[in-house]
């Protein structure tokens, strides 16, 4: 089995399958393995089958390990670059391209951040919440003095609370929508700094001319148009956009598998079943390429994908499997629950139903 | 240009210290700067207030970090002569020569 991307779901299914004597092999495009975990510093949420209480980065040191202790090959600096009929991969590891075939191949590609374009958004200045974290959180740099943060949802309050934890200052949290899209507890701990947050504010333009200099924003009404004579203006070096995130498809669509366009899920996504088999037999998917969500998710679907993968290749039998994989349903529950989680949990089972025909 | 920016984060409240290779030097534009070998080239740049890495082929407009992560490619610059280096993912070297990079860059030699 080759899973594509180490993240939390690449790993996740790569120790459940090589748990049950299945050999694995995880190629990741990066020089670290881990996907986006060992950028998070807050602690997950959940109950103790999901970990809640322990920092993401904690979370994929133990999966590393994990997966280490268990034989997981992890080919880092290695890009597939496509994957072809028969489960055929052309894999770029460092400087040279090597084709590998694989029995099942796990499509764990993450997601990608979504970006809103307005006047002055190429300076330099203007960065991607994830940026903000990988500096802050990996490098140990700040990326400005004084920010902006753009969106209000799990990234944009947990990575404004990351920026105020490595010494920067917030000038406002703003968001077209009506409401604060992230978590309140996430939310509260920034308010709590009194940084005021702008609910139905956009962006109007950047200001500066080799890198930003200040933001100027400016009010929507309820048809999300900009309402002349509400503009204010921000003196900051950097700003920082969260507008959302959307699945990394672009190689598991090589493989021709069919798609749906779920809004709910972030985007155009790999129909698959339950136990997150794609419509083209050997190819699975987990985490937020098959729909963006959380870690915690991602770490349970690729856990029901490798143990499906198992199952499939006959290292697992039929009620092991069905016990252990509904164990693993029954922690997702407890994850897809609230007014978000359950019109995931919705889309989920309309892909399901998709796959059924 | 130089340390005095502040921007690197001595005492993080979670994280603690981080963890750095040894301090060497490099270039960029002539300039000589100081960074960790083995960090990105973008956060050594950053870390001495560099925060334009190019200018573009058409309307020669600045570009600086923007994903972080090595997949946007809007902070390549030249570096050691090769253009196109996506600095948020190079590792810096003692003795690096970096430059901003406009438009491709200069033509390669075979």
């Amino acid at each position: 089995m080759v899973t594509i991307g180490a993240g939390p779901a690449g790993l996740a299914g790569a120790i459940e399958a090589a748990r049950n004597g299945v050999e694995v092999v995880a190629f990741d495009e990066n020089e670290r393995p881990g996907g986006q975990l060992f950028k998070q510093i807050h602690k997950f949420f959940g109950s103790s089958v999901h970990q809640a209480g322990v920092r993401g980065f904690n979370i994929g040191s133990g999966l590393l390990d994990e997966a280490q202790k268990l034989g997981v090959e992890v080919s880092l600096s290695s890009v597939v670059l496509g994957i072809y009929e028969n489960n055929v991969m052309n894999v770029m590891i460092r400087d040279h391209i090597e084709q590998v075939k694989a029995e099942r191949i796990l499509v764990a590609t993450g997601a990608s951040e979504n970006m809103i374009p307005f006047p002055g958004w190429t300076l330099p200045g203007v960065i991607g919440a994830g940026a903000a974290q990988t500096m802050a959180n990996l490098h140990g740099i700040r990326p400005g003095k004084r920010l902006l943060m753009v969106g209000s949802g799990n990234v944009g309050v947990v990575v404004a609370y990351q920026m105020l934890q490595a010494g920067c200052e917030i000038a406002a949290v703003i968001d077209a929508a009506p409401k604060i899209g992230g978590y309140g507890v996430h939310a509260a701990k920034v308010a709590r700094y009194g940084i005021p947050f702008l609910m139905s504010h956009t962006m109007k333009e950047a200001n500066g001319k080799e890198k930003v200099e200040g933001a100027t924003v400016i009010q929507v009404d309820e048809k999300w148009q900009p309402i002349p004579g509400t503009e204010k203006s921000f003196d900051v070096d950097t700003i920082c956009i969260a507008v959302g995130l959307n699945p990394m498809n672009k190689l598991v669509r090589m493989s021709g598998c069919k798609t749906v366009y779920v809004p709910a899920l972030g985007g155009l996504i790999p129909a698959h079943d339950l136990n997150q088999r794609t419509s083209i037999p050997g190819i699975y998917v987990a985490g937020d390429v098959s729909g963006i969500e959380e870690a915690s998710t991602a770490i349970i679907e690729g856990r029901i994908a490798g143990l499906a993968i198992a199952s499939s290749l006959d290292y697992l039998d039929e009620a092991a499997f069905v016990e252990q994989r509904d164990r693993q349903f029954q922690n997702m529950k407890g994850l897809r629950t609230g007014s978000h989680g359950e019109a995931r949990r919705k889309a989920k089972d309309y892909l399901n139903a998709v796959m059924k025909g | 240009m130089g340390e005095s920016e502040k921007m690197r984060i001595e005492e993080h409240p979670i994280l603690g210290t981080f963890e750095k290779g040894k301090k060497v030097q490099f270039t960029f534009d002539g300039h000589t700067l100081e960074g960790f070998e083995g960090e990105p080239v973008a956060v050594a740049l950053r870390s001495n207030g560099v925060l334009v890495h190019r200018y573009t082929t058409k309307r020669n407009e600045p570009r600086g970090v923007f994903c972080a992560i090595g997949r946007c490619t809007d902070c390549i610059m030249v570096v050691d002569d090769v253009p196109n280096v996506r600095t948020c993912v190079e590792p810096l070297k003692a003795g690096m020569v970096i430059q901003t990079q406009f438009g491709k860059g200069p033509e390669m030699s075979e």
